[in-house]
This record gives structure tokens, sequence and C-alpha cells, in this order.
């Protein structure tokens, strides 16, 4: 072990420089946000991720957004264990009926003020699945959706875009 | 012995390939139930026909000659007789089908819907899709008796990033007395979806059962098509398909192997895993222009050819990797504290992997070496080089080290690919035509099972069964007398999916 950590000391680190906000996220944002929410939240967010259906690409991707590469954590963003600890959740897939109350009720556990954001194709609209008698839709058919990151699955530099424009967004900064 | 294929008699289905298909009599379908059941069959699969109504199909290979055949049985009655009464692993399969197309196993041991968690408008709805009676009925988890027991109820939503399910925990204590799972949240109606597609849209569908597995069901399925429709695809495309194959398989055991550690509290293997993950998917976006891969194995071949500079990356990638992966195994190997957690916990015993016929690490680490690349095998790895590792405990550590020897024979493979790539077309053109086929692939999981009927340029039916089937289930024995706070790491060992299970 000490041979590991000792070769983490002498390399630089891995993690590289974080891409710019994307500006079609900010403009949605902009529009969903109040000043309020904005002004109770600080830079730091938690998040919540609730899969109502995906086909786990978009998971594997959001994973990574945790590695060395692109840590999201030096955004001030971090993963958390319960949506009552929550300021976002970050909902994937077409939600499908055998998950819509459990979104509902994942929704309602989480305090006020607090965004939702919808990744991947399906979570946008339903994506391939639309039309199942299994599914009931993209996420704004179920739960108010503040920003959209499409993809199938997006990468994790489309991600970071997205939550990066949430941040700015929410301190006003970019405005 | 007598071969399998001497005891079914049946009528042959034409245009079923490459293995027959026979129509049976319940008779038959009772000695292929006993086959089964007695070990001398494995089950493949057990599913029902979203284009021709009221008709069970089910798979088996011969543990002897390896025969593959499948039996089918028409249900005017909407019965069948119950492969789960003398058989476990077909519970959840037949309670799959009861729900989805309302055909009942007579006298099966276990009556409860599968997968129908209650919330869709109809009942059966791939079947006389009836209205459903409301108030909808509690389902009834399995009773635990005994003094001091409590329940701990998990899910759907779970704490980590991860898809959803359900698991009642009862325990005595911090042991766990009993683990039941409850499934099928992720439920989309692929099967339904299926039904009519066309050809691409239907490869679209397949690739998305589960993401983590998108190369291997867009090989499985294209088996399946290339079979119904008698083509074959070209070698180049033989050999891209084998190439994304094995970078998914070396994705996926690399976070595996990190979020194990991680879920041992030993987050450095995880860092490093991790980085190791993203230099694969890096190298795949850049040789097929996608992280995972997607929609880049298509039906007659594949989608891309490798591109331009690529070879040069993946090498590149092959080399750090090369490099950096010994000293994490040898870490894994010397850290004490970490070797306590995975040793000897979650163990599964080589009986109930050889019962359920289950594939992949979990098979392999309790000593069933099933793998679909060498048996009943395909295209190009009937050509090249490798072991497939094979461990007895059935623990956690076990599965680690399973997935540790496949980076190893991973790597030996895309060397080999690289190496005899030959020249050509990367695709063959598909004609409409009208058959039935059934195709495999070894995913990082196990093996993947795609059956299709393909009718002029649309799909008739499609069943996609994972891996995962006959998995699950072995995580409730797995778990049994471990404590609570090992379960993570026994389910991370496993790394089933919900979303391919759940279809």
């Amino acid at each position: 072990m000490r041979k590991t950590l000792f070769e983490s000391l002498t390399h630089g680190p891995l993690t590289e420089a974080p891409p710019a906000h994307d500006d079609q996220a900010l403009a949605e944002l902009a529009a969903n946000l109040d000043r309020s929410a904005r002004r109770r939240l600080g830079r730091s967010l938690a998040i919540r991720e609730v899969d109502a259906g995906s086909c786990n690409g978009c998971e594997l991707e959001i994973h990574a957004l945790n590695n060395v590469f692109y840590d999201l954590e030096r955004f001030g963003l971090r993963f958390v264990a319960s949506p009552r600890h929550a300021d976002v959740l970050l909902v994937t897939g077409p939600v499908t009926k055998n998950m819509r109350e459990a979104l509902e009720r994942t929704y309602a556990a989480t305090p006020d003020p607090k965004w939702v954001v919808a990744v991947g194709d399906c979570a946008a609209d339903g994506g391939m699945f639309s039309g199942s008698y299994a599914v009931a839709g993209g996420v704004s058919n179920v739960v108010p959706v503040d920003l959209h990151i499409r993809g199938c699955p997006p990468s994790p530099t489309e991600m970071l875009r997205g939550l990066i424009a949430l941040v700015e967004a929410q301190t006003g900064k970019a405005r | 012995m007598t071969a399998l294929t001497e005891i079914l008699h049946g009528v042959r289905v034409d245009d079923h390939r490459p293995w027959p298909r026979l129509i049976v009599t319940a008779g038959i379908w009772r000695s292929a139930t006993t086959a089964i059941a007695v070990g001398r069959a494995t089950l493949l699969g057990l599913w029902g026909d979203a284009g021709v109504p009221n008709v069970v199909h089910m798979g088996m290979v011969d543990k002897d000659t390896r025969d593959i055949v499948v039996v089918s049985l028409e249900c005017p009655n909407l019965t069948f007789p119950s492969v789960g009464a003398h058989h476990p692993p077909a519970i959840r399969l037949e309670r799959a089908v009861h729900s989805l197309y309302g055909l009942k196993p007579t006298d099966a041991p276990d009556a409860r819907p599968w997968l129908d968690l209650g919330f869709w408008d109809e009942q059966c709805p791939l079947g006389a899709r009836t209205p459903r009676p409301t108030p909808r009925s509690a389902y009834a988890f399995l009773p635990t008796e005994g003094q001091h027991l409590h329940q701990i109820p998990v899910g759907p939503v779970h704490a980590g990033i991860i898809e959803p399910g359900h698991f009642r925990f009862t325990a005595s204590g911090e042991t766990v007395v009993r683990l039941e799972q409850r499934l099928g949240y992720v439920h989309k109606g692929i099967e339904s979806l299926m039904a009519g597609a066309s050809l691409e849209r239907a490869a679209k569908l397949a690739a998305r059962t589960s993401g983590d597995s998108t190369v291997a069901y867009g090989i499985a399925f294209a088996h399946a098509i290339e079979a119904a429709l008698n083509v074959e695809a070209p070698p180049r495309a033989r050999f891209l398909r084998a190439l994304m194959a094995e970078l998914e398989r070396l994705a996926n055991h690399f976070g595996d192997i990190g979020a194990i550690c991680n879920d041992a509290a030993f987050s450095l293997m995880h860092a490093h895993c991790g980085a190791l993950r993203e230099l694969v998917l890096r190298a795949a976006d850049s040789c097929f222009g996608h992280r995972l891969m997607m929609d880049r194995v298509v039906p007659g071949g594949v989608a891309t050819d490798l591109l331009a500079d690529s070879l040069t990356r993946l090498r590149r990638m092959l080399d750090q990797v090369r490099r950096r992966f010994p000293s994490l195994i040898e870490l894994y190997d010397d850290t004490t504290s970490l070797q306590d957690r995975t040793v000897g916990t979650g163990v599964v015993h080589a009986n109930l992997v050889q019962q359920f016929g289950t594939g992949g690490y979990i098979g392999r680490a309790s000593g069933r070496k099933a793998d679909a690349r060498k048996t009943p095998g395909y295209p190009p790895y009937d050509q090249l080089d490798f072991d497939v590792p094979v461990r007895t405990e059935g623990d956690v550590n076990a599965r680690v080290w399973i997935r540790i020897r496949e980076v190893e024979q991973s790597l030996k493979l895309i060397d080999q690919l690289i190496e005899r790539m030959p020249a050509g077309p990367i695709a063959a053109k598909l004609a409409e035509g009208h058959g039935e086929g059934l195709g495999f692939a070894e995913g990082f999981r196990g093996d993947v099972l795609v059956w299709i009927r393909i009718d002029g340029n649309r799909i008739s039916a499609c069943h996609l069964r994972d891996p995962s089937w006959f998995q699950w289930p072995l995580l409730e024995a797995a778990i049994e007398g471990n404590i609570v706070a090992d379960f993570p790491l026994c389910n991370k060992s496993f790394n089933c999916s919900y979303s391919g299970h759940d279809l």
C-alpha cells in the first residue's frame, strides 16, 4: 500500500480542468429558478440520484463523475444517501409505472427549495420506451423538472457542463 | 445415457436456427422438466410468445452432449405444467410468464405475481389484458417465525447510485435470517415494444436492455437475427464485435473490483480502479465513437469500423493498464483489513450454481466453468487462445479473483484481436425473411440469451434473458447467516442487473 500511496505523491493528479458551463442549460435554469432559492443554497449542492427506470447506462456515467478525472466534489457537488439530505434530485430513465410512486415519494421527501435534473434522453420524454404499457413517460410527467441533460447516455463532461451551470445559476454569478 | 434429444419428441418447427425447436405435448413437457430437475440438462430460459398467443417456450442444454433444444407447449386452457414445482430455478421465470402473458403454471409452488407490482392499468399486458381490480392487493412476503426477529425493508430507492429494487431482510440481531427480493421496478415492457418493431428499432431496444452489457446484448441479438435469416457476419465484423465485448468486460470488471473494495471501506482501490475504467471507456470512445459502444453492434455486422489513429490509443491504454494493474492486485492481496471482509463472506455453494446453471463470475467462483464464448461458442473466439478461470470457494474474495483473472484474459484477447484483425467488409446485407433464431453472447456478467421470430422486416416476438435471472436468487442464499453490514459487499460482488432482469 505504501508504494501505491507514494506513487500518488510523486505523480501529478489525473483530475482534468473543468469544462465551461452549458449556455443552453443556464438559460433553462434562469427561467426556472427563483431568486430566493439561489440565495438560500449557496454554492454547495447535495445530489440524490434516482433511477426511475433507466437501463443503467446513465448510472455508469453518473458514477464516472466521481472518478479522479472529473472529481465532481471540487465544484461543491456531492452525492448523498437520502433525499432528506438533498437539494437536487438527479433522475434517470423513462419513469416506469412501477417507479412512479417511489419517485413522487422521493420528491416529497426532499426539503424545499429543491431542483430536479432529468438526465438522459429517456428522462426527457421516455425515449425509445415511450408508448409502453409499463412507462409513464419523461420525468416531467411525474415531477417538475428544472434542467434536462440530453444524451444516451450523456457523457460525464456533458453532465458536468449542466451541473456547473446549475451552481452558476444558483449563485447568480453568471447572470 | 440416452441423449436429451432422444427423449424429447415433437413437431420440429421449420426455420428455427441454429438449434431445433419442438412443439411438444404436456407429457413430453413433463419429461423435459424431469430431465432438468435431475440435472441431465440445464435450464436456459422459460418465456412466453408475443407473436403467437398462448404458447410457452423452454430452452435447455444437455449436460453431456451440450445439445441445445427449445421445447414449446401450446396452452389452450391458459395453463401449463409447472416446471418450478420440480426445479426451483424456474419459479421466477414462470411467475413472470404468468404476470405478463396470463399463462398459469399448474401446481406451482409460488403463485404470487412477478414483475407486476400492481401499477399497470391492465393485468397480463401481453396476454388477455384484463382490467386491474381495485384496490390492488398487498404483496405477501414470505413469513419468518421465531423469537427476536426484526425486519428491515430496503428500497426501491437505495442509498447509492444504483438501480431500484426492494430487499426485505429478516434479521436476528446482526445476522440475516432471510432475504427476500422483490424486483420489477424498472420493467419497461421491452417484449411488448419489440413485437412489431423494425429490425433497426429492435436492435436499439436490445442495446438498452441493460446498459452495462450493451455490447453483449447487441451481439446476442445479432446472433439471433443472423441465425433466423441465415446470414453470416463478415470476419472483420466478428473481430470488431469481440474487441468491443472485451473492452466492455474490462471496463465493468475494473468498475466492480473497485466498487467491491469501496463497499469494504477501502476507497484507495476504488479510486485507482475508477481511473483504469475511465481509460478503457476513453479508448472505446476513440475506437468506436461512443464510450459504452452503444448501437455499434448491428444485425449483420457492426455499424462503425475502427476510427483513424484509434489503434495507437488502444495500445497506449493497454500499456497503461498493464503497468498499473499488477500493483493493484498486490494491494488487494496484501491488505489484511480488506481480506478480512471479503474472504469467507457470502459463500455460494457449488450445488446451487450447478442447479441454477449460473453463469459469469458467480458461477465460476463456485466451480462452474461455463462460458458462452467456449460453449456453445461463436467466432472469433474459436480462433483465439484464452482460458476461463475457475475457483471453488464461492465467496466475495473468489468473485473478485475471477474478475482479476478475467481482466488478464481480456487483455490477452485484445492483443490477439488487434494482431489478427482481418480486412474486409464490416457488415453483411440483410434481406427480408421469415425465421426464428436463438443467439448467445458472453457479457461481463454471464451468458445473455436472445430468442427471436422475424416476419418480413418486422420482429414478431423477442425474448431477452439476462444472466441475472439465475444469479439474483443465489444472492438470497449467499447472504443467509452473514451480517446485515456485509450485504452491500455481497450485492456488489454479484452486481446483478435490475434492468436486464426486469425487462
